[in-house]
């Protein structure tokens, strides 16, 4: 064993390594304090985020595509700006817990699909209107972005996006349309399914497929 | 005059008083629970088999016209009519902006609009800012109070409810029209649900026929729409954080 050359020395105030180790364990304690990691990216992120998903969402619904390839379209905007095993295994609450991790992987497959075909249909309702982001800002542990859909002959009404980063990528996690939370939506209705299959997650999934 | 309307004044300024004295005692709690589930549930079956028989294959049959402009046009003469009792409730609940901005989409409406038929007031800004009874009370301090499925009307709460009956005998319009310019009035606005319904088709039969449970996916979109609509502040367990609570429990 050879003795470490090295000698330990005492940082100076005007050392940049000892306000790299300040700052490094300020962060550190932030995540202490709160349980979560600080947010790595800011709220012009998560807005920008959802201005790019907003602007793939007004392409489709003024394209003139039948419903089918608009159906396909959403499908593939929710599958790049959603977090969809979040969503899944949240909307199937509880039971997820006891889930097989195959079960799980079949369920979300399943879900991904129904999901962007049932929010692909309402905004599909949006035809011939607009989108557009208004704001946003930090909401708990995570950014609320604002935008306002305009519709023809219509009062416009209110959509958000829930953005987080939590689970290594910059997603959406929920939206909630006039004050309706589809999480809770979700929770509700896979809820109900589940129960109805007296709590078989692979009769659920084979449901959710011909749904 | 003034003493034919009191008799209706006294009826309803009790349970007025009522209403707002347990609002005092009790500040509005937000509950989910449902005290009158196996009632509601009852009407709800009711609703869905009218709406399966009756309203649905009305609608989907005047789907093209619904649509269209004849569609727009019925739409926009009820909204105009229900105007003067939006109005009313919006000075009731001490918003004089919101008065004024209604009144002139009302008389822009009513005049230019040729009575409501158009809507230049909205292509010019001036949208809807709607009100009602039940949210008059709201803004007063009373409750929500239970959940309820009401005949053919669908989804309220108690307080809403109760506000539907004071909007339908304050109506200032109601006091104004005679027949048969009410009954043109109550026909534009059954009219209107029909259009509405053949207009949101989708969305309707999602939620009313196709939900696994779509008494309990309803109230749920009531709720939290009709909260969002007065402005209440969220309940805390509305904000989901599937990240620190993956599996919500």
């Amino acid at each position: 064993m050879t003795r470490s050359s090295t000698r330990m020395q005492t940082l100076t105030a005007t050392d940049p390594r000892r306000r790299a180790l300040l700052a490094g364990g300020a962060v550190y304690a932030g995540m202490l304090l709160t349980g979560t990691p600080v947010m790595a990216f800011t709220v012009d992120q998560a807005r920008a985020l959802i201005d790019r998903a907003v602007g793939e969402v007004n392409g489709t619904i003024n394209s003139g595509k039948p419903e089918a390839a608009m159906l396909k379209d959403f499908e593939g905007i929710f599958t790049r700006y959603a977090d969809v095993p979040t969503i899944a295994r949240s909307a199937l609450g509880p039971a997820a817990r006891s889930a097989s991790a195959s079960q799980l992987a079949t369920f979300t497959e399943a879900f991904r699909v129904y999901i962007a075909r049932k929010y692909g249909r309402r905004f599909r309702e949006f035809i011939g209107g607009q989108i557009e982001v208004t704001g946003a800002q930090p909401l708990k542990s995570y950014y609320e972005v604002v935008s306002v859909a305009k519709l023809r002959g219509q009062s416009p009404f209110d959509l958000r996006w829930h953005v987080s980063d939590r689970s290594g990528r910059q997603l959406f996690f929920n939206i909630i349309i006039e004050g309706v939370n589809m999480l809770a939506a979700e929770r509700t209705e896979i809820g109900s399914m589940l129960d109805r299959r007296r709590g078989d997650i692979n009769a659920l999934t084979a449901d959710l497929r011909s749904i | 005059m003034f003493f034919s309307l009191s008799p209706v004044a006294a009826r309803l300024s009790l349970p007025i008083l009522g209403l707002c004295l347990l609002a005092a005692c009790a500040a509005p709690p937000v509950s989910d629970a449902d005290p009158y589930e196996d009632a509601n549930r009852r009407v709800h079956a009711f609703n869905q088999s009218l709406d399966r028989n009756l309203i649905r294959p009305v609608a989907r049959g005047s789907a093209g016209v619904a649509r269209g402009p004849v569609g727009q046009g019925v739409r926009n003469v009820a909204g105009n009519l229900f105007m003067p009792s939006v109005i009313l409730n919006k000075v009731l609940q001490g918003k004089a902006e919101d008065a004024v901005h209604n009144t002139w989409r009302f008389a822009l409406n009513t005049t230019i609009g040729l009575g409501g038929l158009f809507d230049p007031a909205g292509a010019m800004g001036l949208t809807e800012r709607d009100a009602d009874f039940g949210g008059t009370l709201h803004t007063w301090g009373a409750g929500e109070g239970g959940f309820v499925v009401l005949p053919v009307l669908g989804p309220s709460t108690e307080r809403d409810a109760f506000g539907k009956v004071v909007d339908t005998v304050l109506d200032p319009l109601g006091h104004v029209l005679k027949s048969p310019e009410s009954h043109w009035a109550r026909g534009f606005k059954a009219a209107s649900k029909v259009v509405d319904r053949a207009r949101f088709g989708d969305t309707v039969d999602s939620i009313l026929h196709e939900s696994a449970d779509s008494y309990a996916q309803m109230r749920l979109l009531y709720l939290q729409n009709r909260r969002f609509e007065l402005g209440q502040e969220v309940a805390d367990d509305a904000f989901i954080d599937p990240y620190a609570d993956p599996y919500g429990d």
